[in-house]
C-alpha cells in the first residue's frame, strides 16, 4: 500500500475563521483524512515547527495558507512550508490578498504600537511596549519582529494557487478538496499554476437574484437608514454602497441574499485591475447628477472611500502593493459547482 | 544539567503563543513565560472608519467568535448614535449569540480539549487529536460534531452565513425571523441538549479518573468577573457586569459603560497582549478570571432549569466557595452551553421573536458609545468615539482572553513547576503546561486583534540563557 499525500493547514496573521471554515465542511473533513496523512495544522493537531523541519522538502503535497505575513515568524514559516510543499495555496482573504488587518498598512507601525499600548484604559506610566528582546531576570525572553507592512503570501514566497474569500465557502472548499483528490487518484488534473480556485469567474452581481432596472441614485445611503432594504431589488440602486459590480463570484452572492450589502471580501474579479477604480466606475454609473457640486455632495455619502474601496485588498492593491501583485494572477479556473 | 525548554507552537488552541520554562540547574522550573506572539493593529486602523461598519469589520478580529464581534460593535453603534434596538432586535441578536456560544463552546470541548479528556493527557500525540477521537468514539464525535452544526445553523439562519454574518446594524438587525426559520431551530434543542449531556458525563467520569491532576493542575485564587441578570444571575447578551473577589464576595456592579472607573490594563515587555486588572486593587493583585470559570464563580445561578441544576453541583465543588481548580473551566463550559440552549428555545418562545419591529432609526447622536457582551471565553468590550460626521477617532478594545492573560500566564507556571521538577522531562508533562494554556479555550485571534499571533512555543532556557535542550514531540 502506498502512503498517502500529505496534507498540511497553517495560520498567520489572520482570525482563524479560515480553519473554521474548514472543519464547516464537517462530513468532507474525513474526506481529507481519509485521502490524506494530516501531519501540521496547530489549531487540530499536535506537530511542532521542529516536526516541520525535519520533513524532506516537498514531502508534503498540499498547504492551504491562511493569514498574511505580518512578523519575521510568519515569514520564517512561508518559506519553510514552501519548501516542503509541492502545491502552496494562499487561503481565504488575508493569504490572497490582506484582508482587513491590509488596512494597518495606512499607518506606521510606530503609531499602530502607540495607540494599542495608549489607549484609554491602558495605565501604561512608564511607556512599556513590547520588547523583540528582553532581558528578564531568569535570561532573554524573545518575541517575533514586525515587519513594517502587512504583506501578502505572494509577497513573500511563490504560490501555486489562489484561493478567495473571507473565509472562502465552505462549498468551494469541499470543491478543491474533491478536485486534489481525483488528481491524487490520476482522475483530474490540476489547474495552471497560479490560478484563483474555488471560485467563480464573474462577479457577485451575475450571481445576485437581485433585480437591476438601471434605476439612477440622487444619494448614498447607510444600510440602517434604509434596512429592511426591498428584498427583490439591487442594493446599489437602493443607494446602499454594494461592491458587488466589482467582487468575484464564488459565494453565491451571501450578503445581498442576507438583506445586506456586498463589501467584497472575494477580492477582484477576474478582469479587474485596480478593484477601486472599477468600484468608483460602477457607482459612478448609477448616479443621477450632472454638476460638480452636486457629484461631490453624493460622494459624501461615502465617508471613508479607503475603508469603501479597498477594505479586502489594500495590501495588494496598486496603491500599496508590492510589486505587481495584483498582476500577477491568470485566468480564473472554477473547481467548483455552483450551488 | 540545566535548560530551556521551547514549545512551538502550541497547538489545539485557536491561535499562536509560545511558552518559554526557564530551568534551574537541578531541572526544576524558575519560572515558565505564555508569550502572545502576534499583533494586527486594529486599534490604530479602525481609526478613519466609520462607526456603522464596524459590525462588519471588527468580525474579522476573530473567526471563532465573530458574531461576538459583530454584536458587541452593534450594541456600541446603537450607543455611540443614540438608537437603542428595539426590543425583538435584542432578542434576535441574543438568539445569534447563543448559537454562537453553541458552536464555540461545543468546538472546544470536543474538538480542542477533548482528545486530551477522552483520549488522555499521555495519550500518542502523533493521534491524540479529533482524528484520534473519531477513531476511538465515533458515535460521540459525530453527536458533537452536529452540536456545533446546531450552533452554526442559528447564526447562519439569522445572518445569512455562518461566519463573519451580516445581521446586526446601528439600531437593531436587517432581517426579521419567519416561522419556519424558528420550527428549525427549535427543532434541534432536544437533540442538542442530549449531546451537552454527553458531555457532562464524560466529564463526570474523567474527573473522578484525573481527581488527582484536578487538584494539582494550577489551582490558584483571583477575582471573578461576569455579566449578570438583575438579580445576579448568568446573562451572556445584556446586563450590568459583576466582579467579585476570590471568596466570592461581590466587589462591583457596574453598567458596562463605565468600565473605564473599574479596570485598567498594564503592559509588561515580554507579550503583545495587554494584562487587564481591578484597578482598585491595581496590579497584579487585582487579577480577576472570566471565560466559563470566571462567570460561573461570580453568578449566584443560572436562570434555566437544567443548567441550574447541573450549576449546584459545580458550586458543591468547593462549598459554595469560588472553584479555583483550572481544569473545572471544561466544566463550566459545558453547564454554560446547557444553558445557551435552553435560553435558544426560551428565545423561539417569546412573541416577539418573530416581530418585524426590529430597527429603531430614531437618533441622538452622541458621538461615542461602548458595546458589552460576554463572549465564549469572557467579557468583551468596544468603545468607540466619532467625530460628527460618523468617523471614528478612537477605538478601544478588550477582548475575552485579555482578561485572562495573567490566569494563562500563572497557570503555565504553575503546571510546569508542579509537573517538571528535575529528571527526564517527558512529552506528556508539556502537553499538560499547554493543558493550562488550552484549558482556557484562549482565543489569539481575538487577543492580538492589537497586534500577534499564537501557537505555543515551549523553551528551556539555562541560567546563562542558553536554549540547552529544545523538546520536542515525536
Amino acid at each position: 500500500m502506498t502512503a498517502k499525500p500529505k496534507f498540511a493547514m497553517y495560520w498567520a496573521a489572520s482570525c482563524g475563521g479560515c480553519e473554521i471554515a474548514v472543519l464547516n465542511t464537517h462530513e468532507k473533513i474525513l474526506d481529507v483524512d481519509a485521502n490524506f496523512e494530516v501531519v501540521f495544522w496547530p489549531v487540530a493537531m499536535d506537530a511542532k515547527y521542529k516536526d516541520v523541519e525535519a520533513m524532506e522538502d516537498g514531502s508534503i503535497l498540499l498547504t492551504l495558507w491562511n493569514g498574511g505575513i505580518r512578523n519575521n515568524e510568519n515569514a520564517e514559516m512561508a518559506h519553510l512550508l514552501r519548501r516542503k510543499s509541492q502545491i502552496l495555496v494562499a487561503f481565504g482573504s488575508c493569504a490572497c490578498e490582506g484582508c482587513i488587518p491590509g488596512l494597518a498598512n495606512l499607518s506606521p507601525l510606530n503609531e499602530i504600537f502607540e495607540t494599542a499600548y495608549h489607549t484609554v484604559s491602558t495605565e501604561n506610566p512608564q511607556n512599556i511596549h513590547p520588547q523583540v528582546s528582553y532581558p528578564a531576570p531568569e535570561g532573554t525572553l524573545t518575541l517575533p519582529t514586525m515587519n513594517p507592512v502587512l504583506k501578502t503570501l505572494a509577497q513573500v514566497v511563490d504560490v501555486d494557487y489562489f484561493m478567495p474569500g473571507c473565509p472562502p465557502e465552505s462549498h468551494q472548499i469541499a470543491a478543491v478538496i474533491d478536485l486534489v483528490i481525483q488528481v491524487v487518484q490520476g482522475k483530474a488534473e490540476l489547474p495552471p499554476k497560479g490560478s484563483v480556485i474555488g471560485c467563480g469567474d464573474s462577479t457577485v452581481c451575475d450571481e445576485c437574484p437581485r433585480t437591476r432596472n438601471v434605476k439612477a441614485i440622487t444619494a448614498f445611503k447607510r444600510i440602517q437608514d434604509v434596512a429592511p432594504l426591498d428584498p427583490e431589488l439591487c442594493v446599489l440602486e437602493q443607494g446602499v454602497p454594494c461592491n458587488g459590480p466589482a467582487t468575484r463570484s464564488g459565494c453565491n452572492a451571501r450578503c445581498p441574499r442576507a438583506g445586506a450589502q456586498c463589501i467584497g471580501c472575494y477580492g477582484p474579479a477576474d478582469d479587474v485591475i485596480d478593484y477601486g477604480a472599477r468600484l468608483i466606475t460602477a457607482f459612478a454609473s448609477v448616479v443621477d447628477a450632472r454638476e460638480p457640486a452636486e457629484i461631490e455632495a453624493i460622494l459624501d455619502g461615502i465617508p471613508d472611500p479607503t475603508g469603501q474601496f479597498y477594505r479586502f485588498n489594500l495590501a495588494d492593491s496598486l496603491l500599496r502593493a508590492g510589486k505587481g501583485a495584483a498582476m500577477s494572477r491568470p485566468n480564473a479556473i472554477t473547481s467548483g459547482g455552483k450551488p | 544539567m540545566s535548560q530551556k525548554i521551547t514549545i512551538e507552537p502550541v497547538t489545539r488552541i485557536e491561535g499562536h503563543a509560545k511558552v518559554t520554562i526557564r530551568m534551574k540547574d537541578d531541572g526544576s522550573v524558575e519560572r515558565a513565560y505564555l508569550h502572545i506572539n502576534e499583533f494586527r493593529g486594529f486599534e490604530k486602523f479602525c481609526e478613519g472608519r466609520p462607526y456603522f461598519e464596524m459590525p462588519s469589520i471588527t468580525p474579522r478580529i476573530c473567526g471563532i467568535c465573530p458574531v461576538s464581534h459583530h454584536l458587541a460593535a452593534a450594541k456600541a453603534a446603537d450607543d455611540l448614535q443614540g438608537s437603542p434596538a428595539p426590543r425583538p432586535a435584542h432578542l434576535l441578536r441574543d438568539l445569534m449569540h447563543m448559537g454562537q456560544i453553541i458552536q464555540s463552546h461545543g468546538m472546544h470541548f470536543f474538538e480542542l480539549s477533548g482528545p486530551d479528556l477522552l483520549l488522555g493527557f499521555d495519550a500518542d500525540p502523533a493521534t491524540r487529536n479529533v482524528v484520534g477521537l473519531v477513531g476511538a468514539a465515533p458515535e460521540i464525535t459525530l453527536k458533537a460534531v452536529r452540536l456545533r452544526k446546531f450552533g452554526q445553523e442559528i447564526i447562519r439562519i439569522l445572518g445569512g452565513r455562518r461566519l463573519h454574518p451580516v445581521f446586526a446594524v446601528p439600531g437593531g438587525v436587517n432581517k426579521a425571523l419567519q416561522p419556519v426559520e424558528r420550527d428549525t431551530i427549535l427543532a434541534g434543542v432536544d437533540e442538542a441538549i442530549e449531546a451537552v449531556r454527553i458531555g457532562l458525563g464524560i466529564m463526570r467520569d474523567w474527573a473522578e479518573r484525573n481527581a488527582e491532576d484536578i487538584r494539582k493542575f494550577a489551582v490558584f485564587p483571583s477575582g471573578y468577573m461576569s455579566m449578570v441578570t438583575p438579580e445576579d444571575g448568568l446573562e451572556l447578551y445584556d446586563g450590568d457586569i459583576r466582579l467579585v473577589d476570590r471568596t466570592g464576595s461581590q466587589l462591583e456592579k457596574f453598567p458596562g459603560g463605565s468600565y473605564l472607573d473599574i479596570i485598567a490594563e498594564h503592559v509588561e515587555p515580554w507579550s503583545y497582549l495587554k494584562f487587564p486588572y481591578y484597578k482598585k486593587m491595581s496590579f497584579p493583585e487585582g487579577v480577576y478570571r472570566v471565560g466559563p470559570l470566571g462567570r460561573l464563580n461570580a453568578v449566584s445561578h443560572i436562570p434555566t432549569p437544567l443548567a441550574q441544576e447541573e450549576f449546584k453541583t459545580y458550586r458543591a465543588i468547593n462549598n459554595g466557595a469560588p472553584v479555583e481548580n483550572t481544569l473545572y473551566f471544561h466544566y463550566a463550559r459545558l453547564i454554560e452551553t446547557l444553558f445557551a440552549i435552553e435560553r435558544v428555545r426560551e428565545l423561539c418562545a417569546d412573541p416577539d421573536i418573530l416581530s418585524t419591529d426590529i430597527l429603531n432609526t430614531r437618533r441622538d447622536y452622541r458621538g461615542e458609545g461602548v458595546g458589552v457582551l460576554e463572549a465564549p471565553r469572557g467579557t468583551l468590550i468596544h468603545h468607540y468615539k466619532a467625530d460628527e460626521t460618523g468617523k471614528l477617532t478612537s477605538v478601544n478594545l478588550i477582548v475575552a482572553t485579555g482578561h485572562n492573560n495573567w490566569a494563562m500566564s500563572k497557570a503555565v507556571d504553575s503546571v510546569a513547576k508542579t509537573y517538571i521538577t528535575g529528571g527526564e522531562v517527558k512529552e506528556g508533562m508539556l502537553n499538560r503546561v499547554e493543558a493550562a494554556v488550552r484549558a482556557h479555550d484562549p482565543c489569539l485571534s481575538c487577543s492580538t486583534h492589537a497586534i500577534g499571533q499564537m501557537p505555543i512555543q515551549i523553551e528551556m532556557v539555562a541560567p546563562g540563557g542558553e536554549i540547552i535542550q529544545t523538546i520536542t514531540r515525536d
